[in-house]
C-alpha cells in the first residue's frame, strides 16, 4: 500500500509511508552531535593509553597546558574526585559494578584507556597537544587470553580478587548426565566466535554545555537513550535531573554501543564546570574501535543428546564471555541469556547451562544487537554437525525438533514460555523460497566441474520489548494545537529506526487525522517524558501503546465536543481524515481544526465536564515481553583455492507479526542480517597477544560493503504478539540469524572436505586452514 | 602554523577564508561554510561520508586539504537538490527506496553516485556495486541504497531522452 492508498483506506498502519526523517538527512540538513556548534565552543582530545596494562608513574601536562590555544588539560586526579555516584538505570545503585575511574589514574587497563583530556580551541589544537602530554609508563604483564583468564594470576581489576566477573548456572550438567550416557546419539563440541563490535558509521560524542550563572547542563549526545544519559549524568555530578537537559536530534547508527555512558563520556560531563565554554568532543574512527566497546568474543562448550529418531533429548551449554577491562553495563545477567535462550525454538525436554564472564586488558564489553546471539550461532551450527555425524539431512532433523503451533504455549527447559511465534511456519516457508531440492541438484552439479557450493539454514526465537525495569513503560503527549495540527511528544530520537516515521503513522491511525497533519517532537529531556531508548527491539511496539493511551484521551474528548455541536451520540461520532463526522452522514462533520478552535478560543461553549484544550499525556506499562521468530537461509561459493566466500542467495522469513512499515521492518532485517555476514565473513576486532589492537582503521576492520552483500529475499509471518496492535519487535533479529546460517552454508559446501567448522571468522584464510587441515582432503 | 589564503566556489557561491594548510577540505567545509552535511566516518579514506564534488570529480574530502581546492568548484551535499528544494534523482531514489536509516553514511552515497550516473548513466548490476563499494553503510545492508542507484539511472535516463 502506498501512502496515497493507505490515506483513502484510513489506515497508516501496514503502509510503505514514506519516512519524515528523510528529507532533512538526504540534503545535508540532519543534526549529529558533530554538526552543534555553539558561540566559544572548545574542543577535546583524549590522551589514551598505548599499552594494555601498565602502571601510570607521572603525567606531565606543562608542555601541553603552554601550547597556545589549549584551555585544559584534565588527569584523573582534576576530574574523578568530583563522581558522586554511578551506576546505570538498568542494573541498579546496588548492582556489582566493575569500578570505573573516568580517567586512569594508578593504572591503565587497555590499549586506549583514556589517562587525560586535552580541552583547547580546535580539534587540531587539542590533538597537538596531547601528542605533547608526557605520560610516564610501566609496562606490566597483561592478560589477553580471555580463555586462561580466569585462572591467570595477574588481575585485571586487583580490588576484585579475580578475573571472574561472574557466573550464573542453571541445572548443572551432571544432572543430565545419565540423558546423555544413554542417549542414541550425543555431539559435543566447543564453539568460538571472534570479538567484533557495533561500529556505527558516527562515532561516540557529545557537547557538554554548563551555565555557571544558572547551574544548568545542556548536553548534545550522539545517543540512542537521552533520558538515560540525563539521568546518569544527575547521580555522577550530583546535580538535579531537572537542571540538566539532554537533546539528541540525530545519531548516525548506535546498535547498541550507544545506550550506555561510558568512561569517556563520564569525563566530559566532569570536565563541563570546570571549562567557562561549551565542549565539544567526537571520537575518531580510531577511538571508537580501540575504546568504544568490543562484542562477541566468546565460546561455548556445547552437547547435544538425541534419540534413535533425531529426537533431542537434553542439551547443555557451558559458556564464557570476554568483557575487557570495563564492561559496560555489568555483563553477567546478559551472559545468562544465552544458557536461557539456548534451547531455542525446539522441543528440548531438559537443559543445563552455566554462563560465566571474565576480565581482560582489551577494550571492554559493550551491547550489540542481539547481545546474547551466541545461542542460536552454537545451537544451529551444533544442529548441523550433529546432523552430519547421524547421517541425516539438517533439514529433516529441525523439522523433526521445531516446535508447532499445536504445542504454544510452550515452557522451554528454563522456564521461558514461548508463545504467539511460529518456527515451524517461518522455517517452512524459508525452505519453500529456497527450494533445498533444486539447490541439491545444482550442487551436485556444480561439484562435478569443481565448484563448491553450500545452503545453511538457522532458526531462533529471542525476546523483544522487555517487560521489566524502566524497559516496561513509556509516555507519549499528544498535542492538537489550536489550528487542529498533532505534535507527538515521545523520548524516542533518531538512530536509524525510523522512530519518527513510526509515531508520525501510528498517531495518525490512533487520531484518525491525515498523516500529513501529525509532526513529532523526540530527543529532549526537556520536552519529552522519561523513556529508556532504543534498546531490546522496543521502539516500536512501546510506542504504540503509549500513543494509543494518549491518544484514547484525546479522541474522547474530540468526540465529546463534535458531539455536543452537531447534536449526535457520542457514539455516531466517527475520525477520519482529519474530520469528525456523523457516522452514516459524512457531510455533517467538523474539521479538527474547527474542533480545536472551539476547544481552546471558546472553552466556554464546551459541553460540561470537557475540560479546554486538546492535548494528554500518558504512558504505557507492559507486563509481557514479546518473543519474534525467524529463519535465515542462505546458499554460498566457497573458492577453494582462495578461500573467499560469496553468498548466493539470502531468505528471511520472520515472524515480525503485523508490520507497521514494511521498509522498515524490511530495512531493520537487512541490516542486522549483513552486521552479521560481516561478522562471519570480514569483521575482527582483533588483538596481538600482547594486547595490541591490531584494527584501528577501516582497512584493518572490514565491514561488509555493497559488492559483498547478496539481495535479502524476505518472506513475512505475522503471528500477531499480545502487545498494542500485536506488533513485534524486529531490531535485533538479523544479526541474531545470520552467523549461523552463513557458517552453516559454508560447511555444507566444504562437506566433500570432512570440515567441521568452529571457530570464526571465516576469512579467506581461515577457511583455506580448514580445507588444508580438513580429513577428507 | 602560517595561515594561508583559499578561495573557492562552494554550492555555487564564492567561500573565502584564510585557514593553516594542514586543514582538510572537509574541516573547511563544515566549519568554515557551516555545511555539515559532509560526514566524516573514518578520516582516512575508507568510508566515503565525506565524499564532496570538486569540479565535478567525486573527492574524499577527509584526504584532501583546503588549500588544494583553491580555485576550485565544490559540490556538497546541500547543493544537490534543485535550488527550489526539489530533491534531485538521486535523492528521491534513496527516499523512495529505502536507501537510508540514520542517514550517516548517505550525503556521502548520494554525491559518489550522482558523480557515477552522470559519467555512466546506464550501469550494469556489476558496475552499480563496484561504483557502491567505495562507501560503507551499516545500517542498510545496502539493499536500498542498490535499489535506489538502478531507479535512478532509470529516471536520469528518461530525463535525457525526454
Ligand atoms: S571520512 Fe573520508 S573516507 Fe571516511
Ligand atoms: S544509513 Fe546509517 S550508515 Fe548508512
Amino acid at each position: 500500500m502506498t501512502a496515497v492508498e493507505a490515506a483513502t483506506a484510513g489506515r497508516y498502519a501496514g503502509a510503505r509511508v514514506p519516512r519524515v526523517e528523510d528529507a532533512r538527512l538526504l540534503t545535508g540538513a540532519g543534526t549529529y552531535v558533530d554538526d552543534i556548534s555553539l558561540p566559544g565552543m572548545l574542543h577535546a582530545c583524549f590522551v589514551r593509553s598505548p599499552h594494555a596494562r601498565a602502571a601510570v608513574k607521572t603525567v606531565d601536562v606543562a608542555a601541553a597546558r603552554a601550547l597556545a590555544g589549549v584551555h585544559h588539560v584534565f588527569v584523573a586526579a582534576d576530574l574523578n574526585p568530583d563522581v558522586r555516584e554511578q551506576w546505570h538505570t538498568s542494573i541498579g545503585p546496588d548492582g556489582p559494578e566493575t569500578p570505573r575511574p573516568p580517567l586512569a589514574d594508578d593504572e591503565v587497563r587497555f590499549a586506549g584507556d583514556p589517562v587525560a583530556l586535552v580541552v583547547a580551541d580546535t580539534r587540531y589544537i587539542a590533538e597537538d597537544a596531547a601528542e605533547l602530554v608526557e605520560v610516564d609508563y610501566e609496562p606490566l604483564p597483561a592478560v589477553v587470553d580471555y580463555v586462561s583468564a580466569g585462572s591467570s594470576p595477574t588481575l585485571v581489576h586487583a580490588s576484585h580478587g579475580s578475573n571472574v566477573i561472574g557466573e550464573m548456572a542453571g541445572l548443572p550438567a551432571s544432572a543430565l548426565q545419565g540423558v546423555f550416557d544413554s542417549a542414541a546419539h550425543v555431539v559435543s563440541e566447543t564453539i568460538y566466535q571472534q570479538a567484533y563490535a557495533a561500529v556505527p558509521m558516527e562515532g561516540r560524542g557529545l557537547v557538554v554545555d554548563y551555565s555557571r550563572s544558572t547551574g544548568d547542563l545542556t548536553i548534545y549526545s550522539a545517543t540512542q537513550s537521552p533520558h538515560e544519559v540525563r539521568l546518569f549524568c544527575s547521580r555522577l555530578l550530583g546535580m538535579p535531573e531537572h537542571r540538566i537537559r539532554v537533546v539528541m536530534r540525530d545519531t548516525g547508527g548506535a546498535f547498541g554501543q550507544k545506550i550506555m555512558v561510558q568512561r569517556d563520556e563520564m569525563v566530559l560531563m566532569l570536565a563541563a564546570r570546570k571549562v567557562a565554554a561549551p565542549v565539544k568532543w567526537v571520537e575518531d574512527r580510531r577511538e571508537n574501535l580501540l575504546a568504544a566497546g568490543k562484542s562477541r568474543h566468546e565460546h561455548a562448550a556445547v552437547k547435544m543428546a538425541f534419540d534413535a529418531e533425531g529426537a533431542v533429548q537434553a542439551v547443555g551449554i557451558d559458556f564464557v564471555s570476554d568483557c575487557g577491562a570495563y564492561p559496560t553495563p555489568w555483563p553477567v545477567g546478559t551472559s545468562a541469556v544465552v544458557g536461557v535462550l539456548f534451547p531455542g525454538p525446539y522441543r528440548v525436554p531438559k537443559a543445563s547451562f552455566a554462563a560465566k564472564c571474565v576480565y581482560t586488558n582489551t577494550a571492554g564489553r559493550s551491547a550489540y544487537r542481539g547481545p546474547w546471539q551466541f545461542e542460536s550461532l552454537a545451537r544451529e551450527v551444533l544442529l548441523d554437525i550433529a546432523a552430519r555425524q547421524m547421517g541425516m539431512d539438517p533439514l529433516e532433523l529441525r523439522r523433526r525438533n521445531l516446535l508447532r503451533a499445536d504445542e504454544l504455549p510452550y515452557a522451554n527447559a528454563n522456564g521461558m514460555t514461548y508463545d504467539r511465534i511460529a518456527p515451524l511456519e517461518t522455517f517452512e516457508q524459508a525452505l519453500q523460497m529456497l527450494d533445498p531440492a533444486a539447490f541439491r541438484r545444482e550442487q551436485a552439479e556444480a561439484r562435478t566441474h569443481g565448484r563448491y557450493i553450500g545452503m545453511g539454514v538457522s532458526t531462533y526465537v529471542e525476546p523483544s520489548t522487555p517487560a521489566f525495569g524502566y524497559y516496561a513503560t513509556e509516555a507519549a503527549t499528544i498535542r492538537v494545537e489550536p489550528s487542529g495540527k498533532v505534535n507527538v511528544y515521545m523520548a524516542g530520537g533518531s538512530t536509524g529506526n525510523s522512530i519518527e516515521t513510526t509515531v508520525v503513522q501510528l498517531a495518525a491511525d490512533a487520531l484518525g487525522v491525515n498523516i500529513d497533519d501529525v509532526a513529532t517532537i523526540q530527543g529532549d529531556t526537556a520536552l519529552t517524558g522519561f523513556g529508556a531508548g532504543a534498546a531490546g527491539s522496543r521502539s516500536g511496539s512501546m510506542s504504540a501503546g503509549a500513543i494509543g493511551e494518549a491518544a484514547a484521551v484525546v479522541r474522547e474528548r474530540i468526540v465529546a465536543i463534535a458531539a455536543h455541536k452537531l447534536e449526535a451520540a457520542p457514539e455516531d461520532i466517527e475520525l477520519a481524515g482529519s474530520r469528525a463526522s456523523v457516522r452514516g452522514t459524512p457531510s455533517i462533520g467538523l474539521s479538527l481544526a474547527e474542533v480545536a478552535a472551539m476547544s481552546y478560543f471558546d472553552p466556554l461553549s464546551l459541553p460540561p465536564g470537557v475540560s479546554a484544550g486538546l492535548e494528554a499525556s500518558a504512558r504505557y506499562t507492559t507486563r509481557a515481553g514479546i518473543w519474534v521468530n525467524a529463519t535465515h537461509a542462505c546458499t554460498c561459493e566457497v573458492d577453494v583455492t582462495t578461500g573467499a566466500v560469496k553468498i548466493l542467495r539470502y531468505i528471511v522469513s520472520e515472524d515480525c507479526g503485523p508490520m507497521i512499515n514494511p521498509n522498515v521492518v524490511e530495512g531493520q532485517i537487512a541490516g542486522g542480517t549483513v552486521q552479521g555476514i560481516g561478522g562471519v565473513l570480514f569483521e575482527e576486532l582483533a588483538y596481538d597477544q600482547d594486547g595490541n589492537p591490531v584494527a584501528t582503521t577501516f582497512m584493518d576492520y572490514l565491514l561488509p560493503t555493497a559488492a559483498d552483500v547478496p539481495i535479502i529475499e524476505h518472506g513475512h509471518i505475522e503471528t500477531p504478539s499480545g502487545g498494542p496492535g500485536g506488533y513485534k519487535g524486529v531490531g535485533e533479529g538479523g544479526a541474531i540469524g545470520s552467523p549461523p546460517a552463513v557458517v552453516n552454508a559454508v560447511a555444507d559446501a566444504l562437506s566433500p572436505f570432512g570440515v567441521t567448522i568452529t571457530r570464526l571468522p571465516l576469512g579467506p584464510a581461515q577457511v583455506l586452514d580448514l580445507i588444508e587441515s580438513a580429513p577428507g582432503r | 602554523m602560517s595561515e594561508r589564503s583559499v578561495r573557492m566556489t562552494v554550492n555555487g557561491e564564492v567561500r573565502q577564508a584564510s585557514v593553516e594548510p594542514r586543514l582538510t577540505l572537509a574541516d573547511f567545509l563544515r566549519e568554515k561554510c557551516h555545511l555539515t552535511g559532509t560526514h566524516l566516518g573514518c578520516e582516512h579514506g575508507v568510508c566515503g561520508a565525506c565524499t564532496v564534488m570538486v569540479d565535478g570529480a567525486a573527492v574524499r574530502s577527509c584526504l584532501a586539504f583546503a588549500v588544494q581546492a583553491d580555485g576550485a568548484e565544490v559540490t556538497t551535499i546541500e547543493g544537490i537538490a534543485h535550488p527550489d528544494g526539489e530533491l534531485s534523482a538521486v535523492q528521491a531514489a534513496f527516499r523512495d527506496c529505502h536507501g537510508l536509516q540514520c542517514g550517516f553514511c548517505t550525503p556521502g552515497f548520494v554525491v559518489s553516485v550522482t558523480a557515477f550516473l552522470r559519467d555512466n548513466p546506464g550501469p550494469s548490476d556489476e558496475e552499480v556495486l563496484d561504483a557502491l563499494s567505495g562507501n560503507l553503510c551499516r545500517c542498510t545492508g545496502y539493499q536500498g541504497i542498490i535499489r535506489a542507484v538502478h531507479q535512478a539511472a532509470g529516471t536520469l535516463r528518461e530525463a535525457a531522452g525526454a
